[in-house]
């Protein structure tokens, strides 16, 4: 499997690299070395034991290393109107930026810069210089490797000190291609000390064919400042997503993840929060509605490094047919990170019994005065909360889904921008009833 | 001349078990329009059982008789529809729902009741008249009916919002199970009450209670005995004071004796 990207690299490195940044090429042969010797990930690892990518991975794909026109204009297709949120949009087309055709980047607070990471890594090389790859480079992981490897652009986005983004930040996802297809991106976003932004991250397919998407989002939060990163995956069945976020917090630092899958194929989340600073808040939440034969595995760490801050972190399964859930919390505390309070959730439903879930909890405590907590539940819908609204003249279907919207409230509650909170408690009741839950005027995304 | 009234419900050698374990063995009753029937008998009895029976709860298996409802084989029906036909039970133990709000959850029943009967949803204002109505009715809370169904109500609480939910859906028969026990002396005026507003010549109760007290409020028109599944003595009000004064002892020793 691995064989025919290791040919494709090594015969077309040169035209990788003539397509992309030198910040970002100083460490792609190390990259690609690094996935040489690992190759792709299998379920016999420790880390991927929920993860089944073998089916996906014995497709060929395409892969688009000359950086090929194509030709969708996003902004006229795509009308992804949350009522009310009124956004920056900005798109990733497949793997690259889509060049900002809107003017609002001059409406933009002064100093804030968002577009390609391509572009800016050649505009202000020793700003992307200074945390490119900070975090990815050199994990022990196939899947940020290949990406090291392979990608030559993403989005970008640098909110200078004390800076406020007075609006939401959207990044749209687009997969459009006729052929089977892979991409690779890399996404870059540094806020600095006091800066605070929020951004909403939507994944959408838009032809009948294979795809595999494989991200790797670098966040650097610096004191004070406060991010909150929404993920809404709503993809056709015939997707693989494979995302990692990667997040810094330093002191004092705010940071709020959200990363909701509505529908997908396969899809692997993993989630690494560094609080690499006292006094930091985390609360990383999620939630999973499948069905079909999908598959999702969130695998999500939170390593406290400092004393004294607190992390919450709470992700919610709905399972039906013969999909497939899997949740690893791993959750690390230094010998000296003291007074830390760190609470970890996970709760699932299995609507049937072909439906599966595996969860893991992972504590590794070395401080002693801590307060940490997990714990993990697989269960059905409550039988007696069923009569009882049946009894009350709701029918068994309603009553479901009354209850499984109920079960997923408190991660949609943890939605801070309102609109999007509206807006998505609104597709997850339409995906609950098994209705195609695409945004309503999306053209494109079914 | 008095009309011939009208069956509302029947039901005949009614046998049902949970897990395999017959509860009801045999029971039988018949209750007209306009009439009040207390169940009493002693834990374990089986009276809970009937209400869940007759309301189709899906863990009760009924192994033998007949139940109809206005001539209806009731127990064909699932639970949504026999509700939606007018029979609401009051639950011995209200159920919490954490997460589905009072007024949805109203607000769903109420359509749902609606749609089932040919009749259009209620507009917002409407309803939320009707839930103001009621609230002041049952002298309910306005706290409450902004909480997640039942979450973390007291246990008088619970009670005082089965009625108010009996108020809101206005039922044919209504079947209170032990709704009396649990509230305090002024709940316990308030929700009989909340009953006795509500009693039509044209609708039933069933009033399960271990308590001849909630009798002095809600007059009955017969008083049943209810013991090891079969209702084993009927008579008037007269036979609810006779049980408080001499216990279960001698009616199970009539019952043992045959
Ligand atoms: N899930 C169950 N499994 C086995 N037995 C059950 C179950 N539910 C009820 N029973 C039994 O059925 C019998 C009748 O119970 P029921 O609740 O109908 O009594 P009751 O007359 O309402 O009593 P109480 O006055 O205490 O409310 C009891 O012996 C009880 O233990
Ligand atoms: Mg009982």
């Amino acid at each position: 499997m691995e064989e025919q990207y290791i040919n494709l690299y090594q015969q077309y490195q040169e035209q990788i690299k003539g397509h992309a940044a030198s910040v970002m090429n100083e460490s792609r042969d190390a990259s690609f070395g690094l996935f040489e010797e690992l190759g792709f990930p299998t379920s016999k690892l420790e880390n991927y034991k929920y993860t089944d990518l073998t089916e996906p991975l014995s497709i060929e794909y395409g892969l688009n290393l000359n950086r090929l026109k194509i030709p969708v204009n996003p902004y006229e297709v795509f009308k992804c109107d949350v009522p009310g949120i009124h956004s920056y949009l900005y798109f990733v087309l497949n793997d690259g930026f889509y060049p900002v055709h809107d003017h609002h980047n001059d409406e933009l607070p002064k100093g804030v810069i968002i577009g390609s990471l391509k572009d800016v890594a050649e505009s202000h090389p020793e700003l992307v210089k200074a945390y490119y790859g900070k975090m990815s480079l050199g994990k022990k992981d196939g899947l940020i490797a290949f990406n090291g490897a392979f990608a030559q652009d993403g989005f970008f986005m640098y909110v200078p000190e004390d800076v406020i983004l007075d609006r939401p930040v959207q990044l749209v996802n687009i997969m459009r291609s006729d052929v089977d297809f892979m991409a690779n991106s890399h996404n870059l976003i540094i806020l600095e000390k006091g800066a605070k932004a929020q951004l909403l991250v939507c994944d959408h397919t838009m032809d009948d064919v294979r795809f595999v998407t494989n991200r790797v989002t670098e966040v650097f939060v610096d004191e004070n400042a406060s991010y909150e990163h929404y993920k809404l995956e709503n993809t056709h069945i015939k997707t693989t997503n494979l995302s990692t976020l990667l997040i810094d917090q330093k002191t004092s630092s705010n940071v709020l993840a959200n990363v909701i899958t509505l529908h997908n194929g396969v899809t692997r989340n993993t989630i690494e929060i560094d609080v690499d600073g006292e006094h930091c808040e985390t609360l990383l939440c999620g939630m999973v509605i499948g069905d079909k034969k999908q598959q999702v595995d969130n695998f999500t760490s939170i390593i406290h490094n400092k004393p004294n801050s607190h992390s919450t972190e709470l992700f919610k399964y709905v399972l039906d047919d013969r999909s497939k859930g899997g949740f690893t919390g791993k959750l690390y505390v230094a010998r000296d990170s003291q007074k830390t309070q760190a609470y970890q959730t996970n709760k699932n439903i299995l609507m049937n019994k072909t439906a599966k879930m595996r969860t893991k909890p992972q504590l590794e405590i070395y401080a002693d005065d801590v307060k940490c907590s997990h714990g993990a539940t697989i269960g059905q819908l409550d039988e007696s909360a069923m009569f009882y609204m049946r009894q009350r003249g709701i029918p068994e279907k309603e009553a479901k889904l009354l209850l499984m919207f109920a079960f997923t409230a408190d991660v949609t509650e943890n939605i801070r921008i309102d609109a999007l909170k509206d807006r998505i408690k609104m597709l997850v009741e339409k995906r609950l009833r098994g209705e195609l839950s695409k945004c309503e005027g999306c053209v494109i995304c079914q | 001349m008095r009309p011939i009234p009208n069956i509302m419900l029947e039901i005949k050698d009614l046998h049902a078990s949970i897990n395999g374990k017959e509860i009801l063995k045999g029971l039988s009753l018949t209750v007209h329009p306009g009439e009040i029937h207390a169940i009493m008998g002693p834990n374990g009895a089986g009276k809970s059982t009937l209400s869940s029976v007759l309301t189709g709860n899906p863990a009760f298996e009924v192994t033998h008789g007949k139940v109809s409802f206005y001539g209806k084989d009731l127990l064909e029906l699932p639970p949504e529809d026999r509700a939606c036909e007018g029979i609401f039970l009051s639950f011995q133990y209200p159920v919490e729902i954490p997460g589905v709000s009072m007024v949805n959850f109203m607000r769903t029943a109420i359509n749902e009741h609606r749609k089932y009967n040919n009749l259009p949803p209620l507009s917002a204002t409407d309803f939320l008249r009707v839930m103001r109505e009621k609230k002041e009715l049952v002298e309910m809370d306005n706290k409450l009916t902004n909480r997640s169904v039942n979450e973390g109500f007291s246990g008088g609480e619970k009670k005082r919002n089965e009625i108010f939910q009996m108020a809101m859906l206005e039922p044919r028969l209504s079947i209170l199970d032990e709704t009396d026990s649990g509230l305090d002396i002024d709940a316990l005026r308030i929700v009989a009450n909340g009953v006795n507003k509500l009693k039509s010549p044209e609708n039933a109760s069933i009033v399960i209670t271990h308590y001849q007290r909630l009798l002095d409020y809600i007059i009955p028109d017969f008083v049943h005995v209810l013991y090891d599944g079969r209702i084993v003595k009927s008579g008037t009000k007269e036979l609810a004071l006779e049980l408080e004064k001499k216990g279960y002892d001698w009616i199970k020793q009539e019952v043992d004796k045959k």
